[in-house]
This record gives C-alpha cells, structure tokens and sequence, in this order.
C-alpha cells in the first residue's frame, strides 16, 4: 500500500492542520500546470487565497459556486479528458459525503491522473458549523478504500501531506489523501464570477488561447 | 431512404451526430429505451461510454470535460433530469458550460407508472424557467437535423441543451408483465 507504507495513521491519530496553510503547501508542489477544483464551501476560498501571488492568481484553479459535491466529478471530467495533465479535486467533508458514489466511479475509471484532498473539518463550516458524520463514526479514507480507491490514506501531519502530495504528483494515482482541519475562518472569500472563473480555467487548460 | 440506402435506426443517427460533432465521452444512468444507443456506443472504440452511480456525478463530469477541450453528453431518463436542477442552475447555466443531455422521455403515451407520470411533469417546467434549450423528438426524419443543429448551437452559444426522446420516437416502454 503505496501511501501509508511508512507511518499509516487513523483519523483520530492525524493532526489537526490548517486548510489555508495545507492548501498553501500543496501548491508549492505543483510545477506543471496542474488543475485544481475548488469544492463549495470554504475549500475554494482558502484555494482562492493560496493561489494570489505577484504576478496574478493562478489560472488552472477552478471555483464551484454551487453545485455541491461535484469537485471529484468535474476533476474526473477534466482528467479524463487530459489525461497528461495532474488533476487535483480539493473537496470539503460534507461535500463528499453527499456524492459518495463519485470515488467509486473515479476507482472504476482507474483514473491514474487524479488525486482527491479531503478538506475534513468534521462540519458544514460555512453554513454555521453543524456537525457532518465524518464527526459522527464516518471515515472517508476507509469508504474511499472500500470504493476501491486502494491509494487512500490519512496525512499524519503538514510533513506527511508534502510528502503525499509530492508523491501523487509524480505517481500514477488515483490518490486519495485525507486532511483534519481546523474550523479557522478562511482567508478570502471566492470572487463570484462564474463565466470569469470558467474562461480563466479554460486559458488555463490551454483549451482558450 | 429514397436512394435505396437502408433506413438507420434513431439510436444510429444519433450515434453518428455524435461523432460528426467529436462528442466522444458519454457518462450514463441506464434506461430500457435508452438500452440499443448505449449498446452501440459501448461497443464503438470512439466513445468512452460508462455508468455513473447518479445524474448529477455525469453532469460533473461532462462539466469538467468541456471545460478541459472534450465534448460529452450524459444520458438518463426524465426521473433522472429531475434530480440535476441544482446543478443545472448553479453550474452549467451560470457558468456558460454547454452541458449537453439526452432523455429518454418516460410519464406520457402510455406510463404505467403513477411516479414517472408525476416526475416528467416536472421536466419542461425546469428547463423553462432556466432557459434551457430544448427538443422533443418525435420523428426519424427529424433526428439528424435536431441533434446536429443543436449541438451547433449549443458550443456557439454557451447553452446547455436538452434532447427529449419521444416514445413516439423510440416506442417508449409499455407495461409487460
Ligand atoms: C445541495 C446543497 N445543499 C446544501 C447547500 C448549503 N451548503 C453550502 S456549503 C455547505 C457546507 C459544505 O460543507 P463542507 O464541504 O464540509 O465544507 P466547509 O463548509 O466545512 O468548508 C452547505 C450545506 C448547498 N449549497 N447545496
């Protein structure tokens, strides 16, 4: 088992990390252009904030305004149709609990350039903090390995999710990494702009010159 | 028909608008009606043709895949596009993704059942009130004009569209014990 040779940990062993650092940390690790989906929630505005920099924000992030649930199947539709390109879906606990089915498409596709992040705060944060059931007995990482998603594993701690990342960028996935969060407010909010969101992505995915 | 050539089914017309307009990848919920269209695009190397396990997980997919350069379309039946009006609303319309759909048209001539009749009544109110593009195919000889001009229209402007395939067309499904 590729990602939790080393030190496999369960959800209650992982450290609670913060999403705007880990999601900051993540992108320092991607040189080639690699699309990142952006779950609704807070998932999207720390990646929003992450991605500032000189000159300009990154262009191959995409921002769901809606359609919760739908990063790992938009991420999936993106892979499989480039499939040279990295593919990472950044999506929030409660998000993915409410498409389930979509990592065991994602295991039946065997999509080897695709690597899911789960954003695990064990609450709606955004709508108020209510409790989701990954606080409540439900382990992602095991429902994404019984989903068949063999390459699924808890990040111990900021270290452990690098060294994931980096893997999973370099590796034929599908990879799967689960992430504790904290409930610290994001850093900025999404500019809520869709067909600006969209043109940017597609500039990004070279498919708009 | 006329030149002698033999007559092709709706299910080949369409899988030929298909691929005349690159439309290769086609995520899935199966329907009865739908069964000979999927079976044949499953079984042509052009097309990627899969199951998902809801509506909603393919309209993501077909999402995704035309945002990254390929054109897809995602089959289900009318209980099925009864579950996308969220994502029709807060992905495809707001954020100019041409998603485009083929139903097959169930609640009407003939429905055995009461729930399917109740849901497909709920399917042209939704696409209304969204704008949505869309046409109920009722004929063979109108088939290929529809699906081609529609997806033309459809990556020109933008739009999501919706091809409803009549029982007039395909025969639909009638009560069998
Ligand atoms: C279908 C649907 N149901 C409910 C909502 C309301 N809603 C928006 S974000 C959200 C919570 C998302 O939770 P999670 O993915 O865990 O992200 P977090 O808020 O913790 O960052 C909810 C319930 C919605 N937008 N769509």
């Amino acid at each position: 088992m590729a990602l939790t040779t080393n030190q496999p940990v369960t959800r209650d062993q992982a450290k609670v990390m913060n999403r705007y650092d880990i999601t900051k940390r993540m992108l320092t690790y991607l040189h080639h252009d690699e699309a990142v989906i952006g779950g609704i929630g807070y998932s999207n505005f720390d990646l929003w904030a992450a991605s500032e920099s000189p000159n300009g924000r990154r262009q191959q992030n995409f921002y769901m305004l809606g359609s919760m649930g739908l990063a790992v199947p938009i991420a999936l539709g993106v892979a499989l149709a480039q499939p040279k390109r990295k593919v990472i879906a950044l999506e929030g606990d409660g998000s993915i609990l409410m498409q389930l089915a979509a990592l065991g498409t994602v295991a039946a596709r065997d999509q080897k350039n695709l690597t899911i992040v789960i954003l695990d705060n064990g609450a709606y944060q955004i709508t108020g903090g209510q409790k989701t059931l990954t606080d409540q007995g439900v382990d992602i990482v095991a429902v994404a390995k019984a989903s068949g998603l063999e390459q699924s594993a808890w990040a111990a701690d900021e270290s452990a999710f690098e060294e994931m990342i980096e893997r999973a960028m370099k590796e034929d996935g599908p990879w799967l990494i689960g992430c504790r969060i904290d409930t610290n407010k994001p850093v900025d909010t999404t500019e809520r702009d869709p067909s600006r969101i969209r043109d940017q992505f597609m500039r990004g995915m070279g498919v708009k010159k | 028909m006329s030149d002698g050539a033999p007559e092709r089914a709706w299910y080949e017309i369409v899988r030929d608008v298909l691929k005349q307009h690159d439309v290769s990848l086609i995520p899935y919920v199966p329907d009865n009606v739908l069964r000979p269209l999927i079976e044949l695009l499953e079984a042509d190397p052009f097309f990627n043709a899969f199951s998902v396990a809801r509506e909603e997980e393919g309209l993501g997919i077909t999402a995704g895949a035309w945002m990254a350069g390929t054109r897809a379309i995602l089959l289900m039946q009318t209980s099925g596009f009864a579950t996308l009006a969220n994502q029709l609303a807060s992905l495809s319309v707001p954020f100019q993704i041409p998603t485009m759909m083929i139903v097959s048209e169930r609640g009407t001539l003939g429905e055995f059942n009461i729930g399917q009749m109740l849901v497909a009544r709920t399917m042209r109110p939704v696409l209304d009130c969204l704008a949505i593009e869309h046409h109920t195919v009722t004929r063979l000889d109108e088939v290929e004009f529809i699906f081609d001009r529609s997806i033309r229209q459809a990556v020109a402007t933008l739009g999501p569209v919706c091809f409803i395939l009549s029982p007039l067309l395909t025969g639909g499904k009638v009560f069998a014990k």
